[in-house]
């Protein structure tokens, strides 16, 4: 498959790809400005859409099991390893999924930290969604490199959020990807109180920043592409959803955090090998920022509550996909001001590391990872070795609603410039901030042959 | 194909012959996380001036504008780990003129190369109902075990200030000062009280080489080895250490199994302990 790697932007004009009579055939050989290696093809034969395939060929490497044979904490270290982007997300689903089987509870003040090291990567991973990743769709660019020649202050102001999402990851964990000192039963080593305070200054400085973003994003124009999807979160009567929450979808369902596999089944769809998650009835959902504005609003920092007011947008957040840069805005503003008050409030943990015993049994847990819901499951032995591995990420349940919007979006820009048209299919993936390499499901995706009926 | 044994003789960094005035810089992936190429937009304070120093022709995960080389230099995460990543690199090869392994994946072959030891066929039918379709090799290996590369970056992530270092390094015409000495001295430089020592916590640090800044230590937990070994690593002495001092004697070959396991001393030691385990049980159903 890399083959097409490096060979170009990958724009495939149709009379090359061998179609039909009739058939318009849209490819991007390897998308970009998104983590990991995917494909979009997309075939509309005499008007009606016939494929839409976001396809993976990120290479395997058998997460699942590798962690066989493993210590919990063995498997907090291996699994952060799943991706680069967002490794906090699987150390919380790993970690919250040990404690949980063993029942231990941890100090109050490790909870915190732990929604504070959820801050970090959700205010680094917007922010390099928002700015470096996104809005060079919308402001005309190939890369925010290209964008800072024109608005260097703008990307500038992205790369301090950036930095400062960073910052706080570097001081509960050492280094900003794959940090060190998450362990089950707390943190191997709790910042000292001064160490957090140094990162007051600048987190005061980043609410007027991040309320500025929102402005900014909320001024974007979208394409124009509405739907209903259905939404999937987890929601928690009193914080917004990161680590803790019952997972909840504007269709009803309510389930536990360990009661996934009672909702949801992963299966294979005809075309792919790739697994897709869907809920019982056959569902498809969509994860991530637009689902948690949706779902959870009155559990917003009031900071971005009033923000989401002030733009105004919350049902258009729902509907519009291209929209979900404006969720992100209020996510970010809202990680950035729960970050300074948990950072202003700080008490040392009494107990850093709560101790715990190995047992036998089951260990699942969800949190939310940047781009949705992450779900882990473990099978453990007596010695509290894992036995088996189950772990869902986000991209991989999004992606059937992701290909499903992909058809749905199609009839609405044909008539565009085939350029156009497939730069607007592209804009339209990265709006879910896909994150491929997490997607330990996906695999080369073998792609029908040019002018192959499909099935 | 050439072959490299950087894996014996750790990668030297070699000073270009000559600065570039704006170099054409490409930055690619094979099996890997992301991670390390991500410590490129991770260095948000010297992005945009980066962004001045070099031409940046190449790199997906950043920019929509493409090239297909030649690059002056060419920064590859990632492990080799299907048939097509082995053709690939040989052609990405040939495009670059500075070739940069960054990370675990594509300096040792990361932890997916724990697959090395026999157990693919076996784990590509546990984690995917119709494994037939998967085209991949049995290994995960280092890019230096398939064709020449000029300097390496060790570690799971990369380390973002040694990735400034060979920035600059590269910008200028000069030889990266890169440390390949072992975290122990590190953690005596940092002032951090010896987890084994203080704690009993093993910890792989004494063949363990350093740019991490000895950050496990210094939070309270042993080294992983995260960086690969040092130079001159005696792992079968400190296995032995551990196994005196009162380290589960199951747990101590899976120390080893981790980030960096299939670079030589340690997949040595990997061995040894199998052997041990074999012998042991041979014993105990004689």
């Amino acid at each position: 498959m890399h083959e097409s790697t490096g060979a170009g932007p990958g724009l495939v004009p149709p009379a090359a790809t061998g179609g039909r009579d009739g058939e318009v055939r849209f490819e991007v050989a390897e998308l970009t400005r998104v983590e990991g290696e995917g494909s979009l093809k997309l075939v509309v034969r005499d008007g009606e859409v016939v494929e839409a395939q976001l396809a993976i060929f990120e290479a395997p490497r058998y997460f699942e099991q590798l962690v066989v044979g493993r210590t919990p904490d063995e498997v907090i270290d291996i699994v952060a390893r799943i991706c680069g982007i967002c490794p906090v997300a699987y150390q919380m689903s790993a970690v919250h999924a040990f404690e949980d089987l063993f029942g231990v509870t941890v100090d109050p003040a490790v909870r915190v930290l732990r929604r504070l090291l959820y801050c970090g990567e959700w205010i680094e991973s917007h922010a390099l969604h928002i700015y470096l990743l996104h809005a060079p769709d919308f402001l005309g660019y190939p890369s925010a490199l290209e964008m800072a020649a024109d608005h260097r202050d703008l990307v500038a102001q992205g790369l301090r959020l950036k930095r400062l999402g960073n910052r706080i990851i570097e001081v509960l964990g050492g280094r900003a990807i794959h940090p060190v000192s998450v362990r089950v039963g707390g943190f191997s080593r709790a910042p000292r109180r001064r160490e957090l305070e140094a990162l007051l200054p600048d987190l005061e400085a980043a609410i007027p920043e991040a309320q500025a973003t929102l402005d900014w994003v909320a001024g974007l124009e979208p394409p124009d592409f509405v739907r209903d999807p259905l939404l999937l979160s987890l929601s928690h009567p009193h914080e917004y959803p990161y680590n803790d929450g019952r997972i909840v979808s504007n269709d009803g369902i309510d389930v536990g955090p360990d009661e996934w596999g009672s909702a949801f089944h992963e299966e294979q769809v005809a075309w792919s090998h790739a697994l897709q998650a869907r809920s019982h009835s056959g569902e498809m959902y969509l994860l991530g920022p637009s689902a948690r504005v949706t779902l959870s609003p009155e559990t917003l920092h009031p900071l971005a509550a009033e923000g989401l007011a002030r733009v105004g947008m919350a049902d258009e957040i729902r509907r519009n996909v291209f929209r979900s840069i404006v969720a992100r805005g209020v996510e970010l503003l809202h990680a950035i001001a729960e970050a300074r008050d948990i950072v202003a409030a700080y008490a040392e943990p009494d107990v850093i590391r709560a101790p715990w015993t190995p047992r036998a049994g089951v260990a699942a847990w969800a949190t939310e990872a940047p781009r949705g819901l992450l779900f882990h499951r473990y099978e453990l032995d007596g010695d509290g070795l894992v036995r088996h591995a189950q772990i869902v990420p986000p991209t991989s349940q999004n992606q059937g609603a992701i290909e499903r919007d992909l058809a749905g979006f199609a009839p609405g820009i044909m008539s565009l410039p085939h350029a156009e048209a497939t730069h607007r299919f592209e804009q339209l993936i990265r709006s879910y901030d896909p994150c491929i390499s997490c997607a330990t499901h996906f695999l080369d995706l073998r792609i029908e042959e040019a002018g192959e009926p499909a099935p | 194909m050439p072959a490299a044994d950087s894996h014996l003789h750790p990668t030297r960094p070699k000073a270009p012959a000559e600065a570039i005035a704006r170099p054409r810089v490409g930055v690619a992936k094979l099996t890997s996380c992301d991670g390390c190429q991500l410590t490129i937009l991770d260095l948000e304070d010297h992005l945009l001036e980066i962004a001045a120093a070099f031409e940046i022709v190449e790199f997906p995960e950043a920019t929509s504008n493409r090239s297909s080389g030649p690059y002056d230099v060419l920064l590859v995460e990632g492990s080799v780990s299907t048939p097509e990543q082995v053709e690939w690199i040989t052609e990405l090869r040939r495009r670059a003129g500075i070739l940069v392994t960054i990370g675990a994946c594509a300096t040792a072959g990361g932890i997916q190369a724990l697959r090395n030891w026999g157990n693919e066929p076996a784990w590509r039918a546990s984690v995917y109902p119709r494994p037939e379709l998967l085209e991949t090799l049995a290994t995960s290996t280092a890019i230096s075990d398939h064709v020449v590369v000029d300097a390496e970056l060790r570690g799971c992530p990369i380390d973002p200030h040694q990735l400034l270092e060979l920035l600059a390094s590269l910008r200028v015409g000069r030889r990266p000062q890169l440390a390949d000495e072992a975290v122990c001295l590190a953690c005596k430089r940092r002032g951090t009280v010896c987890v084994v020592v203080a704690e009993g916590i093993p910890c792989l640090g004494p063949v363990t080489q350093t740019g991490c800044g000895a950050i496990c230590p210094a939070f309270g937990r042993g080294c992983y080895a995260c960086f690969g070994p040092k130079e001159q690593a005696n792992v079968e002495s400190l296995a032995a250490w551990f196994a005196e001092h009162g380290v589960d004697e199951t747990s101590v070959p899976r120390l080893f199994a981790g980030f960096t396991a299939y670079a030589p001393p340690f997949r040595e030691q990997a061995e040894r302990a199998t052997r041990h385990a074999h012998g042991q049980k041979e014993r105990t159903d004689a």
